[in-house]
């Protein structure tokens, strides 16, 4: 074993990153010593917190080249995703009801269309085509008079596909429909700039990024045009009145490390985990019907999400999973024993989306820990299928698909 | 969630996994779950003739941790039984013994639900009627 190898090894970046300890650093005074609540008008505790907010409202606005007053500080990208297509649904309510989006989108944004269906608002949910890109022709045909909003996401955070945002704000400002973008997964890990993007309205969230948990922006343009959002929070009006609440400081400082800190390392950064990651990938596609999900010329550096075929997703982390941590879209790990949405809406049967593995690398993740990972997955796969009943009739020539399967 | 101790060393290292002889008259194959499902166990018996007795069970598995340790503690209790013991054998047994959490108990049904296939291929095979299981839900 190397000697510099650490375990475990975190490898589900996706679902959550480390945070970085220079974040920690930056933030550690706001706690205790320079507690303040930035609204305080009145005296040096209050200047104090409202000076860090202002510096960390800039070092956010700078990543995704904004305005500062364009940032509306957030609990993370739930919140924003919720603030911005609701936000707009009632601000916008005179112009029309009707909104589009697509099927791979985060819970937050699908669940968040649901709640406006049932008030009364008009939903398209976008199919995407098997690469996980949606069609644009498509997208274009969707629009009525009646059209507020496009959302739809900047990278997808199961396979990481990156959908063509330039070519989507195009259509958008051609029929005067706002765009948002839930950019959680790309903000910080590629270059994203709301001005070259032509984005309306875009979150993010601090702990993707390497910043605090619970803290998150939503980018608001001010200007060509003006966008506004009803607040969904009733109370003292911050945020220029479109989110109310105390000002999480601590937070707010830490997620502007972050910026600056994704500013500076981004582009190094991607190449040497986008160079990682295709050595894991093409470690792993050395065994049999194995087949990566989704576009791999749009996709995030970080992100990878493979099907081991006739093996599934749980059995297959059971065997590795004290030592490498990953996610699945196998239902088995999911409570609702439904395999993953997103798989499933790029046109993957069940059965692949139940052997499914989402590699989701990070700043830490090293060239030894992907090394491990290479061969641990191997050994499991082959291990497993010894062990699979469809792998032995796949052997066999046995047409899996014309055996009739109890359903249950 | 954490897997029990039993779950583990069933899974790390399971008991009979191989492919007994279908075409054999004393050999006894199910087939239940579905990959769609995310579930498929094949368990095979062996019945020695003279004694009545199972002398033989196998299995493999395509499913998650506790499906995998389901058949292979099905196909251990199954060795040594008649085939009307085996068909005593109640997935809660299985549950108790590998200390299954409730989102795992349909992992043990399934282990069930394919010792009972596997008696039935074996009682068609040898001239017996197809006993009718009360149809378990998943
Ligand atoms: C694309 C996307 N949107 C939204 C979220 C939710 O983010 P948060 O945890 O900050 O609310 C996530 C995180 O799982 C995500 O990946
Ligand atoms: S086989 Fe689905 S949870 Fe065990």
């Amino acid at each position: 074993m190397n000697m510099e190898l650490k375990l475990p090894i975190y490898l589900d970046n996706n679902a959550t990153t480390p945070m970085d300890p220079r974040v920690l650093e930056a933030m550690f005074p706001y706690f205790v010593e320079k507690f303040g609540n930035a609204a305080s008008r009145n005296h040096s505790f209050g200047w104090v917190a409202e000076e860090a907010v202002d510096y960390a409202r800039e070092q956010v606005a700078k990543l995704i080249n904004a305005d500062p007053k364009e940032i509306i500080f957030t609990s993370g990208a739930t919140e924003g995703d919720n603030l911005a297509i609701k936000g707009v649904y009632e601000m916008y309510a005179s112009k029309g009801n009707h909104i589009i989006t697509c099927t791979t989108e985060h819970k937050a944004v699908l669940d968040t269309c649901k709640h406006i269906e049932k008030t009364g608002g008009q939903v398209t949910y976008l199919e995407v085509q098997p690469d996980g890109l949606i069609d644009l022709a498509q997208l274009e045909a969707a629009i009525t008079d009646q059209t507020i909003l496009i959302s739809i996401m900047y990278g997808n955070n199961e396979t990481g596909v990156i959908q063509d945002v330039k070519a989507i704000s195009k259509i958008a400002r051609k029929h005067g429909v706002l765009f948002f973008t839930d950019a959680t997964q790309a903000v910080g890990k590629i270059p994203v700039d709301v001005q070259a993007d032509g984005i309306d309205l875009m979150t993010f969230s601090g702990h993707k990024m390497y910043g605090p948990k619970g803290v998150g922006a939503l980018y608001v343009r001010r200007k060509n045009p003006r966008v506004k959002v009803t607040a969904q929070m009733d109370g003292g009006g911050h945020e220029r009145g479109m989110r109310s609440g105390t000002l999480n400081v601590p937070g707010i400082v830490g997620l502007g490390k972050a910026c600056e800190l994704c500013m500076n390392e981004m582009e190094s950064e991607a190449k040497r985990l986008s160079a990682m990651r295709d050595r894991l990938q093409e470690g792993l596609m050395v065994l049999e019907e194995t087949y990566v999900n989704g576009n791999t010329e749009h996709r995030l550096p970080h992100t990878a999400n493979i099907s081991f075929k006739y093996v599934e997703g749980e059995g297959l982390m059971m065997g590795f999973n004290k030592d490498i941590a990953l996610s699945s879209g196998s239902a088995c790990t999911s409570a609702s024993l439904e395999p993953s949405y997103v798989l499933k809406a790029l046109g993957l049967g069940d059965d692949l989306a139940h052997s499914s593995l989402r590699f989701g690398l990070g700043r830490f993740t090293t060239d030894e820990q992907i090394d491990y990972t290479i061969d641990a997955v191997k050994n499991t796969v082959t291990k497993l299928r010894e062990m699979s009943p469809l792998w032995e009739m796949f052997k066999e020539g046995v047409d899996i698909n014309a055996i009739e399967w109890a359903h249950h | 969630m954490a897997y029990s101790d039993k779950v583990i060393d069933h899974y790390t290292n399971p008991k009979n996994v191989g492919t007994l002889d279908k075409a054999k008259t004393n050999v006894g194959t199910g087939l239940v779950g579905a990959p769609e499902c995310g579930d498929v166990m094949r368990l095979q018996i062996e019945v020695d003739e003279e004694s009545g007795l199972i002398s033989d069970a196998k299995f493999k598995t395509f499913g998650c941790g506790s499906a995998i340790a389901s058949s292979s503690l099905a196909t251990e209790w199954l060795k040594g039984k008649t085939v009307d013991q085996a068909l005593a054998i109640d997935n809660m047994d299985i549950v108790e013994e590998l200390n299954l959490p409730p989102v795992k108990i349909h992992c043990s049904v399934l282990a069930e639900d394919a010792i009972k296939a596997a008696i039935n291929d074996y009682r068609v095979k040898n001239g017996l009627p197809e006993l009718v299981a009360e149809k378990s839900v998943h």
